[in-house]
C-alpha cells in the first residue's frame, strides 16, 4: 500500500477518536456516558480480548524446538557455549526472556545493510543500528513510567512507589527555567521522552524506504493514537488544565465501582480518556498485543534442546504397514510364476520361517 | 479443544491481568472521599480568591509558578486578575473566546474575575487567607499524592493543632 494512503487511512481512523468525545461531551454533555460507560466497556473488551487472544495462542501446539539461536549451542564442556542466546535449559530461557523483555536484546542486534564503494567495487557492510533500539527502549520505559504515575488517580491512598516515581521523573524542576517553565513547577522528563521517541518512530517509518514499504494503516494508527494520547495529556498538564481533584474522583469512582462523573472537568480530559479507551479496546486485536505475545514467542521462550532431548512427534499414531518381505512371502509363488525377481527362492522359505 | 502449556500460560495470564486490575484490588471497593478544602474565617470574609475559583482549583500551581518567575526575575510584584488572566479553565464553550484573546492578547476582563490587586507572594498572600495549610492545601495534595517542594524554603504558616 502506498504509504501516504496508509497514513491517510490511519488519520481518518483518528478523526472520530478525537471528534466523538469533543462533540459528545463538549456539545451534548454526555459526561456520564464518556466518563463511566465507555471506560468500563473498554476495560471489559480489553480483559476478555486478552484472555481470548492468549488462550487462542495456547491452542497451537509447539511440539518441536524452534528457538532462534544467536550463539554457540551447548555441546562439550570444553567448547564455549552461549547459555543465554542459545539456552539449553529453563534457566537460560528465563535469563533470555528477562533480557528480551526488559532490554529488547534482539532489537539491540538490529543491523543495517549498506553498500560501501571500495577500489575493487561495492562491498556489503552490516552496520550496527542502535537508534531503533534506543527509541523503542525510551518509548516503552516512558510509557511504563507514565502509566505507573497515573496510579495516583487509580489508587487511594496513593501508594509509595508512585510518589517515588514522580520525584525521580520530575527531578529537573524545569519550572525554574527562564522560559517561565512549562507553567508547572514540576515538568516530567518521561512526557517529553515519550513524544520524542514516538516522533522518531513515526519519522523512521516514513523516511526509510524499506520500512515505509511494509507499513500499513495498522502501523500508523497506534502511533497516531499514542501521540494523541500524549499530546492531550501534556496539554492538560501544562496548557489547558483541568480540575485534577475532580478527575481523581472520577477515576477512583471507576476503580471502586461507585462511578461518578463530577461536573467541571474540561473536555480535553474526555478526549484523553476516550483515546485511552480506544487504545485499550484496540489492544487485543492489534499488533499492540505483543505485550502478551512476547512471552509466548516460541523463537524466544524455548530452550534449544533439539539434540540433548529426543522430541517425538506427538501426533504419531500406529501406522498399518506392509513390509516388502511380507509382500514377497504372500506373492512369492505368483511372482516366480510370472518371472519376477525375488529375494528368496521357494526352497529357502521353510528355512526362513524356521529362523523366525 | 486442547490448551497446550496450560500450566504456565494460565498463571501468566492471571498474573498479567491482576497487575492490570490491581487498582480494583488495592482499593477494595472503597476509597477516601474527595477532599473539601476548608476555608478560614479570614478567607470566608474575603469571599473571593485572587482569581475565580474554577481557575484557582485547576491552575493555582501555574499561577504560583508565574508569580515566582515574575517576582524573582522581572520584579513585577502586583497581580490583578482582570489584567493578568487572559484565560480561565473552561476549555469548552469558551474555546473561541479564548482563541480570540489568545491571538489578540487582549486583556478584556475574564468573566467573574475579581477586580482587586494582590501582592504576589506565596507566604504573605496565599497563606494569609489560607493559613490552615493542613486543612486546605494539604487536603487536596495528599489526595493526589503531590508534595510541592516549595516548603523546603518557604515558611509554612503556624497552625494551632486543635
Ligand atoms: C483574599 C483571601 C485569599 C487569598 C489571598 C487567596 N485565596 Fe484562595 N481562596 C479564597 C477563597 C475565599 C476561596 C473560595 C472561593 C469560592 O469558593 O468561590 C479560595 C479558593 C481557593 C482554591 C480553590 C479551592 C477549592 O475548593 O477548589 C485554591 C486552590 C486556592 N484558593 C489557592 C490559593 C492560592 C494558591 C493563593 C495564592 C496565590 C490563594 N488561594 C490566595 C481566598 C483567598
Ligand atoms: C482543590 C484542591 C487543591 C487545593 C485546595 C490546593 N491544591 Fe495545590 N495542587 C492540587 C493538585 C491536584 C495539584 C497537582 C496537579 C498536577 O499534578 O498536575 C496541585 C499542585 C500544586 C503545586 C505544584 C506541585 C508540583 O510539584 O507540581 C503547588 C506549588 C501547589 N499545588 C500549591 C498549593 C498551595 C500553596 C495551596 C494552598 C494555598 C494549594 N496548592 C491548594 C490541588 C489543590
Ligand atoms: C530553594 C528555595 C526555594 C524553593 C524550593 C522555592 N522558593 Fe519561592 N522563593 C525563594 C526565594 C529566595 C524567593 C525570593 C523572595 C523575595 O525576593 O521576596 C522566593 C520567592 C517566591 C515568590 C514571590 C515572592 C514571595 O514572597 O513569595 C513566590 C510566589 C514563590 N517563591 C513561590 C514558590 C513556589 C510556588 C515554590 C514551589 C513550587 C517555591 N517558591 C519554591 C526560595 C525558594
Amino acid at each position: 500500500m502506498n504509504f501516504i494512503l496508509g497514513m491517510v487511512i490511519a488519520a481518518i481512523g483518528m478523526g472520530p477518536v478525537v471528534m466523538i468525545p469533543l462533540v459528545g461531551v463538549g456539545l451534548l454533555k454526555l459526561n456520564f456516558f464518556f466518563g463511566v460507560i465507555v471506560p468500563y466497556a473498554a476495560l471489559a473488551i480489553f480483559v476478555i480480548g486478552m484472555i481470548y487472544r492468549v488462550m487462542n495462542w495456547s491452542r497451537s501446539p509447539v511440539p518441536y524446538r524452534i528457538p532462534t539461536t544467536a550463539g554457540q549451542e551447548f555441546s562439550y564442556p570444553w567448547i564455549k557455549s552461549n547459555p543465554i542466546d542459545n539456552p539449553k535449559n529453563t534457566y537460560g530461557v528465563v535469563a533470555r526472556m528477562i533480557f528480551e523483555v526488559l532490554t529488547f536484546r534482539s532489537l539491540f542486534r538490529h543491523t543495517k545493510l549498506e553498500y560501501r564503494n571500495t577500489e575493487t567495487g561495492p562491498k556489503i557492510d552490516y552496520e550496527w543500528e542502535k537508534w531503533l533500539w534506543l527509541a523503542a527502549l525510551a518509548f516503552h520505559y516512558s510509557f511504563l513510567v507514565i502509566f505507573l504515575r497515573h496510579f495516583r488517580f487509580f489508587m487511594d491512598p496513593v501508594p509509595g512507589f508512585v510518589l517515588i516515581l514522580e520525584k525521580l521523573d520530575g527531578f529537573m524542576q524545569l519550572g525554574l527555567l527562564p522560559i517561565n517553565g512549562l507553567g508547572a513547577p514540576g515538568v516530567y522528563l518521561t512526557d517529553m521522552l515519550l513524544m520524542l521517541a514516538l516522533t522518531y518512530l513515526l519519522l523512521r517509518r516514513i523516511y526509510i524506504p524499506q520500512v515505509r514499504y511494509i507499513s500499513l494503516p495498522a502501523d500508523y494508527f497506534p502511533l497516531f493514537l499514542i501521540l494523541t494520547l500524549g499530546t492531550t495529556g501534556i496539554l492538560m498538564r501544562y496548557l489547558i488544565r483541568v480540575d485534577i481533584t475532580a478527575v481523581k474522583e472520577l477515576a477512583i469512582g471507576l476503580f471502586t465501582f461507585h462511578p461518578v462523573a463530577p461536573a467541571g472537568i474540561g473536555v480535553i480530559f474526555y478526549v484523553h480518556l476516550f483515546c485511552l479507551c480506544v487504545l485499550i479496546s484496540y489492544f487485543p486485536f492489534s499488533k499492540l498485543c505483543h505485550m502478551a505475545g512476547i512471552f509466548l514467542s516460541p523463537t524466544r521462550n524455548l530452550a534449544n534442546t533439539s539434540r540433548i532431548v529426543r522430541h517425538v512427534n506427538p501426533w504419531n499414531y500406529p501406522v498399518k504397514f506392509h513390509t516388502y518381505e511380507a509382500y514377497e512371502n504372500e506373492f512369492r509363488e505368483h511372482m516366480i510364476e510370472a518371472g519376477l525377481p525375488v529375494e528368496k527362492g521357494l526352497d529357502s522359505e521353510p528355512a526362513k520361517e524356521a529362523e523366525e | 479443544m486442547t490448551f497446550y502449556d496450560r500450566g504456565t500460560i494460565l498463571p501468566g495470564l492471571i498474573i498479567g491481568l491482576c497487575l492490570f486490575l490491581s487498582p480494583f484490588i488495592y482499593n477494595g471497593g472503597k476509597a477516601g472521599k474527595a477532599p473539601v478544602p476548608e476555608l478560614t474565617p479570614k478567607a470566608k470574609e474575603a469571599k473571593q480568591c485572587v482569581a475565580p475559583k474554577p481557575y484557582m482549583t485547576a491552575w493555582h500551581m501555574q499561577l504560583l509558578d508565574n508569580w515566582r518567575q515574575e517576582v524573582v526575575r522581572e520584579g513585577s510584584r502586583y497581580f490583578n486578575a482582570n489584567q493578568d488572566l487572559w484565560w480561565n479553565n473552561q476549555f469548552d464553550g469558551q474555546l473561541l473566546e479564548k482563541w480570540r484573546r489568545f491571538i489578540t492578547s487582549s486583556d478584556a476582563s475574564t468573566p467573574g474575575a475579581t477586580g482587586k490587586t494582590y501582592y504576589k507572594s506565596l507566604q504573605v498572600t496565599c497563606m494569609e487567607c489560607h493559613s490552615n495549610k493542613s486543612k486546605f492545601c494539604d487536603e487536596c495534595h495528599n489526595y493526589l499524592g503531590v508534595s510541592p517542594y516549595c516548603w523546603d524554603c518557604h515558611v509554612q504558616p503556624k497552625e494551632d493543632k486543635q
